[in-house]
């Protein structure tokens, strides 16, 4: 499109050599912002640091790793990967891995499905004593997780769920993380209730109406509270230590703690290696699902 | 027959605010009844429980001869069109338009059918496969209607639709509806619509009759005309009609020979004798005058005595064929409209002036002050 005040390229550079203020006023603008931009810089630089050191670590000799704080190998060498993979154990990381996913993916299903449906109650229906209900909800997110460890230990125990899974994901599939309901329920207070009414006049009941209209329309808070939950999950290094006893059902969190407890003389190449690995899920399930974080939602059905 | 009929319905919401005060309403098969009203006047209220989409306090609410106080909103025989459209975001067109008949189990045929039906009555069928947010706020509109026609219906509801809307496509959605509900009408379809607004413009052109409420009351229902030539009481004889009814707050008075007059400042206006009879069977000194602007013209030589006033010309306003005229009497300002011809042949240079305007006191109303109703229909 033309620009209104310079209708071309030339006329624009014409009236920028006729004019000193304009040609000083772009400069410093250029200056501010170059200035802005370098001191952004290196704090994302200071900041990411640790998370190349992981990697170009990962790639060095056990014994360059903490004689040098340079990020560029010397030896170059894959053997923390080769080791790494293969383990001090029996099992394969790949094994490990597979753990990981066998709880973590109950869990977000779990938690979403839960999460919504109370959710959905809480914004939309008319029920007894619903602030109580809200402002204990929210008392629970305030609460520490290690006040319910030894509790929900001796639960599982009598239910004779130990050193298995279920510990872990069961309990989200009773909404029992107030963070992600309060998040969706505050998503939900924003979205206008036309289109439920809408939806009721049509023939919707109220299941019909969470799941034709209002889950499509929280799709986006729906993916950020699985992502949370994802990378949460398998970040969660207290769950698993408590609940899984033995080695063939470590998940990824775990293991990594398993090699440095083995081995008299820690393998840190191999340990990074695999902590390098291990952090690919979170960031692959990030970029994958980033673009929902932006997404403006419900737009079309709301707009003059 | 899907004939509406509210007996005696009131809602008093749970903080004891209470929103209708028992209103009773008979709305005809067929008919297309506007509801009117200052913001606040519980409306819309109104339209949602005859929706289902509020629950009623008392009374009761019956469509086609059946109540449906309990009943929820899809067994009630409605479609509504919503002020924001409310079409579901992420369905395209050709979904939204079909989604109340996939709900009722309707076969895809069938519901292909209808779609396409609906589509072309609306002229939507370019735009079938896209999404709402590809549409323009007329597009979106047609859609919601659309909508609302595929379910055939035994009432449609609308609520203020037109308010998103910029004022030339106002204009025309609103001969679009008018002429949408005629073609209803003929091809023998159910087609009873209850429409609210607070849009006069769009309330004296649609509706066969206009239902004017205020504070969860009904004021006053009548037909168009009727509405604005004979209103009741003094709200809805100040909600219709722009520029308003001039309104004075003024004394009548008895004389002797068995007439009235009404005093406006130091002069007087006498009231014609069958306007007299009606008066005085309801007979208060205390009352509020009113008369439309158009009913006060340039004396001329031909007006009667008793039905003049001078006033002093202080405003004109140009409306292009015609003059808004802004007089004083003494401390009291009215209006009047005068063709623009008149202006230039009479009134050029005349703020400031002296005038002689005649009052047509046949068209005149006067209200009791302390009731607010006309008496002098």
């Amino acid at each position: 499109m033309m620009n209104k005040v310079f209708p071309n390229k030339a006329a624009l550079s014409a009236d920028l050599k006729n004019n000193p203020m304009l040609r000083a006023e772009i400069r410093k603008q250029r200056v501010g912002a170059t200035i802005r931009y370098i001191i952004l810089l290196f704090f994302g630089l200071v900041m990411l640091y640790p998370l190349f050191w992981m990697f170009s670590a990962a790639f060095k000799p056990n014994h360059e790793i903490f004689s040098s704080l340079s990020l560029w190998p010397k030896e170059f060498s894959l053997d923390g990967f080769i080791n790494g993979w293969n383990t001090g154990t029996e099992y394969t990381f790949g094994r490990f891995f597979l753990n990981t996913l066998y709880y973590v993916v109950p869990k977000v299903i779990l938690t979403v499905i839960s999460s919504v449906i109370v959710a959905y109650g809480f914004a939309r229906f008319e029920i007894p004593f619903k602030k109580f209900w809200f402002v204990t909800l929210v008392a629970t997110i305030l609460l520490p997780t290690s006040v319910l460890l030894i509790p929900q230990y001796l639960m599982f125990r009598e239910m004779g769920m130990l050193d298995s899974y279920l510990p872990l994901y069961l309990p989200m599939a009773f909404a029992t993380q107030g963070f992600f309901v309060f998040m969706l329920i505050q998503f939900l207070r924003g979205l206008p209730t036309d289109m439920e009414e809408a939806a009721q006049i049509d023939g919707c009941n109220s299941y019909q109406l969470l799941w034709y209209i209002v889950v499509p329309m929280l799709k986006p808070a729906i993916i950020s509270v699985a992502l949370f939950q994802f990378m949460w999950s398998v970040n969660d290094f207290l769950g698993p230590l408590i609940y899984i006893s033995s080695v063939e059902k470590y998940p990824i969190a775990l293991a990594l703690k398993l090699s440095i407890d083995v081995t008299e003389g820690t393998q840190w190449n191999e340990i990074l290696a695999m902590a390098s690995i291990a952090i690919v899920p979170s960031i692959v399930v990030f970029l994958i699902a980033q673009n929902y974080f932006v997404e403006g939602i419900s737009s079309g059905g709301v707009k003059g | 027959m899907s004939k509406v009929v509210f007996e005696n319905l009131t809602k008093v919401y749970s903080n004891g605010f209470k929103a209708v005060h028992g209103i009773n309403l008979e709305i005809e098969d067929g008919e297309f009844l506007v509801v009117i009203g200052p913001s606040g006047c519980a409306k819309s209220t109104t339209l949602r429980m005859l929706a289902g989409l509020e629950s009623i306090t008392g009374g009761s609410i019956s469509i086609g001869g059946k109540v449906v106080n309990g009943l929820p909103p899809k067994d009630r025989g409605i479609a509504m069109v919503f002020q924001n459209y409310a079409l579901y975001p992420h369905m395209s067109v050709r979904e939204n338009l079909g989604f109340g008949l996939k709900l009722a189990k309707v076969s895809k045929a069938d519901i292909e059918k209808q779609v396409n039906e609906a589509a072309e009555l609306l002229e939507l069928t370019p735009l079938l496969d896209r999404l709402p947010r590809q549409l323009s706020g007329g597009q979106a509109q047609r859609v919601a209607v659309g909508r609302a026609i595929v379910k055939r219906p035994q009432v449609f509801l609308f609520d203020e639709p037109l308010s998103n809307l910029d004022a030339k496509l106002r204009a025309s959605m609103r001969v679009r509806i008018s002429d949408l509900h005629k073609t209803l009408k003929k091809t023998n379809r159910s087609a009873t619509s209850v429409y609210v607004t607070h849009d006069q413009t769009e309330a004296m052109t649609m509706g066969d009759r206009i239902c004017v409420m205020k504070d969860g009351h009904i004021m006053q229902v009548d037909t168009p005309a009727n509405l604005y030539k004979y209103p009741k009481n003094l709200f809805v004889a100040g909600f219709i009609g722009a520029p308003e009814m001039n309104m004075v707050e003024t004394r009548l008075d008895r004389t002797g020979e068995g007439k009235c007059h009404l005093a406006l400042s130091s002069q007087m206006l006498g009231l014609p004798d069958e306007k007299l009879q009606k008066v005085l069977t309801n007979f208060t000194e205390d009352v509020v005058f009113g008369i439309r602007p158009e009913f006060i013209k340039l004396a001329d030589d031909n007006s009667p005595r008793d039905e003049l006033i001078k006033g002093t010309i202080v405003r004109m306003e140009n409306m292009g064929a015609e003059f808004y005229v802004h007089f004083t009497v003494e401390d009291r300002e009215l209006c009047t409209r005068i063709p623009a011809d008149v202006v230039e042949a009479k009134l050029l240079d005349a703020i400031g002036k002296e005038h002689l305007f005649h009052f047509e006191m046949n068209n005149g109303h006067i209200f009791s002050k302390a009731t607010e109703i006309n008496i002098s229909l």
